[in-house]
Formats: C-alpha cells, structure tokens, sequence
C-alpha cells in the first residue's frame, strides 16, 4: 500500500512537468480558438502556426547562428580550458597560485557589475552587431580551467614522465596523452559551457540588434515581445516549441550526461 | 626582491606562462578592464554618444532617491522569499520518495529535470499561456473543480509569486539532484543505529536526514539567491515588469536604464551598488547556514 502512495506522488508530479511540454507542442499545431482548452488532441491539427513563424522572422537562420556561436564557445573553452588547467596543476612557475587567485576571484564578482563596462568595451571594439561580441567575451571561462585543473591534479605522474621521455613536449602530451584518459571533464565542461551559451539570451539582447545575427532564444524573445507575433498565441508557442526541440532531442540521448554534468558543476562552483 | 623573483622565474618551467597567456589575455580584457571601467563609469553620465560628463556622486544621489529601483529590489526579495523555500521544500521531498528502492529512478530523475535545459525563454512563453485568465490551462482545471479563477499575473500582488512559482518548476531538478547526491552520501549506519533505538520515519529523517544534508543546503540557497538575482528575462517576456511595476525585477530595471534610455552612467552605477548587496547577502546566508 505504501508503495502505491509513493508510485502515485511521483507519478502525478511526473505529470506536472512532462504535460506543459505535451500541451505546447499540441497548442502550436491547434487552430487559434482551440488553444485555450486542456485536452492534447484536436481533429484540426495544421501546421499554420509554424508556416507564421517561417514567414516573420527568420528563424532558420537564427538556429544557424545559435549552432555556429556556441559550437565556436564550446570548442575554444574545451580547447583553451585545458591548456590553462594542465599549466596550472602540472607545471611548476613561479605565480602559478597568484594566478590560481586570480580565477577563483573572478568566479565570486556578479556578473552585474562587469556587464555595463562589457557592452562599452563592445562598443569600442565595433563588435556590435557581429559574431565576435557573442563569442569572443566567452572563450575562455574560469569555471572550466578549474574543472580541468581539478581532473588533471589526479594524472599520475609516472604517464607525463614516460611522454616526456619519449621526447613529447608539453602540448603533445596534453593533447595526446591526457586529453584520450580525459573524455569524463571534457563532456562535463562541453555541455555545461554548450547550454549556456545556447540558453542566453540577455548578452545578445545587449549586442545584437540585427535580426539576421540574432541568435535563436533571442529572436524568440523579440517575436514573443515585440508585437510581431500580434498576440497570435499559436504563432508564439510554435516559435517556442521550435526554440525546445533542439536542445529536448539531444537531451533524450544523452540526459544521463546532461544530469550528472550539472550536479557535479553545481556541487564544485 | 628583483633578484628573488628572477631566481625563482629562471627555475620555473616556463612554457607555464605560455600557456597561461590565454586566460591573462581574457581576464585582462573581460574581467580588469570592466572592473575598472565601472569605478569610471559611476562618476559620470553617459550615454555612448555624446562624451562622458562627470558628475562626481550625483549617480548615487539619484540612486537612495529612486523610489522605483527599490521597488525593483523589494520584488527581487520578494521573488526570493518565496521561491527558496519552495524550492527546497519540494526538492527534498521529491529526492527523498526517488532515494527509496524504485524502479524507473532514472526515469523520473529525467523527467524531472527535463525544464532545467530548456530555455528559459520558453518555459515563459509556455507558461503565460497556462496562467493565463480566461483560456489558461491552470484556470481551466479551477474551474472545472468548482473554484474561482485567479488572476496569476493580471493582479500586481499575485504576479511575482506567479513568476517565482513558475521558475521553481523550471528549476527544481536541478535540486532534486544535488539533494539525491547528498542523500546517497548518508551512512546507512546511522539509520541502522536509529532503528535499534526505536526511532520513527519522521524522527529518523528529521534527526539524521536533515542535519546531514547541511552542505547541499548551503548548495541550494546560496544557488538559488544568485538566480534569483538575476532574474530578468521571466518578467521580460511575461509581463514586461508590470502589472504596476509588480514583477519589475532589479536586472529588467538596470537594462531598461541602459538600454532603453541610454543612462550608460547611471545603470552602472546600479549594476554596481546591486553586485554589492548580492556579494554581502550571499556572504550572510553562507554564515548562517554553515553555522547552523
């Protein structure tokens, strides 16, 4: 009996969560006047709303951009990430702790404070309005130099020594020899670093304000508020189920990475 | 000193620096410059075109006398007040009944997360539809139950709570997690001891439970505070800060300064006074819990 009581709890909370999803996607394929009622299936389903959404904006294009903005983030973190976790955990230089310092500063300021000064700079620099201002500002993030420098500390000595040997410098042996023994911390920074960028939306309201280089959210965002969506929900929640589905699809294969990246990025930031 | 310090740069593996470089390169760009630019930027009124005019502290006089950014910090507490502790309420529950032998754990545990990497953009979108007042699911459901309609985000008194409930639902996964690894990490010997000693459920989960998940506690408010914080593009999308400024959030009012009307100086010097009330609450909340 009380295995059924638990089984009932988290099923009808299951269903809190997974239902707004199932009700979205059916909504955005629904006749306007059949939007506002709970039931999922209608006889009238078309695709009217997403032919609204192709026609306003360019949406395409804008999930282009999403996908070319944080492929280039996600790869420069990965790459520079670990150059700067390997200097920092397996090299001895003098000022290896101030710089250790200074990143772990840098993760304890609010965002608030620096992103006034970031959009001048982007001002200045003429990057608004390009790819650059989404994507240089996050090449390189603490957070992931830290993840790197804590997985790479655990390297056993004896391997760096034996590529030292065979003549490997210090690039080849990161690059060869830790990055193969290394896939757990690169996935975990790679879809941590992935996520966000493709979830932001805030920086590129500040530095985007041509449609053809807005990225996805930001675009949806725009549709959602500025009118022309003209209060057609259907054309709304088709834009929004368009934003979701590519981030569902890869999260229905690899969900178990997704979960255990965001733990243990919550429990070490 | 000189000497000392080149002795010991001679002895260092230099490639370090090398590749070190990199992160200098960006912290010096991204991080010390607009550290130092926003000392700048406070003094002075600005609106990107036109040069710079100081203005010595008259950017903190307008701030102590803007009714309207303190109402924006009132909502954000108030976001705060009322989305930490549902938030941990229903996280722990739900990690507690998943902790127990079942199956589809993994399932669930899917389910469950399944808001947290969706945009937030559209968990809003989705969710002005359910809240809203005469076609929204949510009033449907009250209706057909034989209760009133509520007006979730049409009254300035229910739209911030709407907005905080909204965004506990989009992030409680995340803290189902945190809280299972937290969980797993129980000796299962204290529960044994317990049992020998007669101890009930709720003795057990309010005596060793509760106090052993201290960490993950911590966990959970300092990272739903900073959140919280930075709450912005929930009200952006869903109510644009209305209705009468009831769901205006500190970050919506910054960026309306900036970049709405241009006050570069003056939203600076918010962003500015704002990063440090967060730095100084976020510091009590770590004293308080730990000590506890």
């Amino acid at each position: 009996m009380k295995r059924f009581y638990l089984y009932l709890v988290l099923t009808v909370a299951g269903i809190t969560f997974i239902y707004p999803f199932l009700w979205m996607i059916a909504a955005s394929l629904k006749p306007e006047i059949e939007i506002g009622s709970l039931g999922l299936w209608s006889k009238n389903f078309s695709l009217e709303s997403y032919r609204l959404v192709v026609q306003k904006i360019p949406i395409w294009r804008a999930l282009f951009n999403s996908l070319f903005v944080s492929s280039c983030v996600t790869v420069s973190v990965i790459f520079f990430g670990s150059i700067v976790g390997y200097a920092l955990s397996r090299l001895n230089f003098w000022g290896r702790n101030l710089i250790l310092g200074i990143i772990l500063f840098t993760m304890v300021i609010p965002f608030q404070i620096t992103l006034i000064p970031m959009y001048i700079l982007m001002v200045k620099f003429g990057w608004v309005d390009t790819y650059l201002s989404l994507i240089v500002p996050g090449m390189i993030t603490a957070f992931s130099i830290l993840l790197f420098r804590q997985f790479f500390l655990d390297i056993p000595q004896d391997l760096i020594d034996a590529a030292r040997i065979d003549g490997c410098n210090d690039l080849t042996i990161l690059f060869r020899i830790i990055w193969p023994i290394s896939k757990p911390v690169i996935i975990t920074v790679g879809i941590i670093t992935f996520m966000t960028s493709w979830n932001d939306v805030l920086w590129p309201l500040i530095v985007i304000r041509n449609e053809k280089l807005m990225t996805m959210p930001q675009l949806v965002t725009i549709f959602a508020v500025g009118g022309q969506a003209e209060a057609q929900l259907g054309a709304m929640l088709a834009a929004a189920t368009l934003l979701a589905i590519p981030i569902i699809l890869v999260y229905a294969f690899f969900q178990r990475y997704f979960i255990e990246s965001m733990a243990t990025s919550g429990l070490k930031g | 000193m000189l000497a000392y310090v080149k002795q010991k740069i001679k002895k260092s593996d230099k490639i370090g620096y090398l590749m070190s470089l990199p992160y200098l390169v960006s912290f010096a760009l991204f991080v010390a410059f607009p550290l130092g630019f926003s000392f700048i930027l406070i003094f002075h009124k600005w609106n990107v075109i036109t040069p710079m005019r100081w203005v010595g502290l008259k950017n903190f006089y307008r701030l102590f006398h803007d009714v309207e950014f303190f109402r924006a910090i009132y909502n954000t507490v108030v976001f705060l007040i009322i989305h930490i502790p549902l938030q941990i309420v229903f996280a722990l529950v739900i990690a507690v009944l998943l902790n127990q032998k079942i199956k589809l754990r993994g399932f669930f545990r899917a389910v469950f997360f399944m808001p947290v990497i969706v945009s937030g953009v559209v968990i809003t979108i989705l969710w002005q539809q359910l809240y809203a007042y005469e076609t929204g699911v949510l009033n449907l459901i009250l209706t057909q139950l034989g209760l009133p309609k509520i007006p979730w985000i049409n009254d300035p008194s229910w739209a911030m709570p709407s907005i905080a409930i909204m965004a506990t639902w989009k992030n409680v996964g995340l803290y189902i997690v945190l809280f299972l690894v937290g969980l797993q990490n129980i000796p299962k010997y204290l529960y044994e001891s317990a049992e020998l000693d007669g101890a009930t459920a709720w003795q057990k989960f309010w005596y060793i439970t509760v106090p052993s998940l201290n960490s993950t506690m911590v966990l959970v408010v300092i990272l739903s505070t900073i959140g919280g914080f930075s709450l912005f593009i929930e009200p952006f999308v869903m109510t644009g800060g209305g209705p009468m400024n009831s769901t205006l959030s500190a970050m919506l009012y910054i960026y309306n300064q900036a970049f709405y009307f241009g006050h570069m100086g003056y939203a600076a010097t918010l962003g500015f006074f704002f990063a440090f009330i967060i730095f100084i609450v976020v510091l009590i909340q770590k004293r308080v819990v730990e000590r506890k």
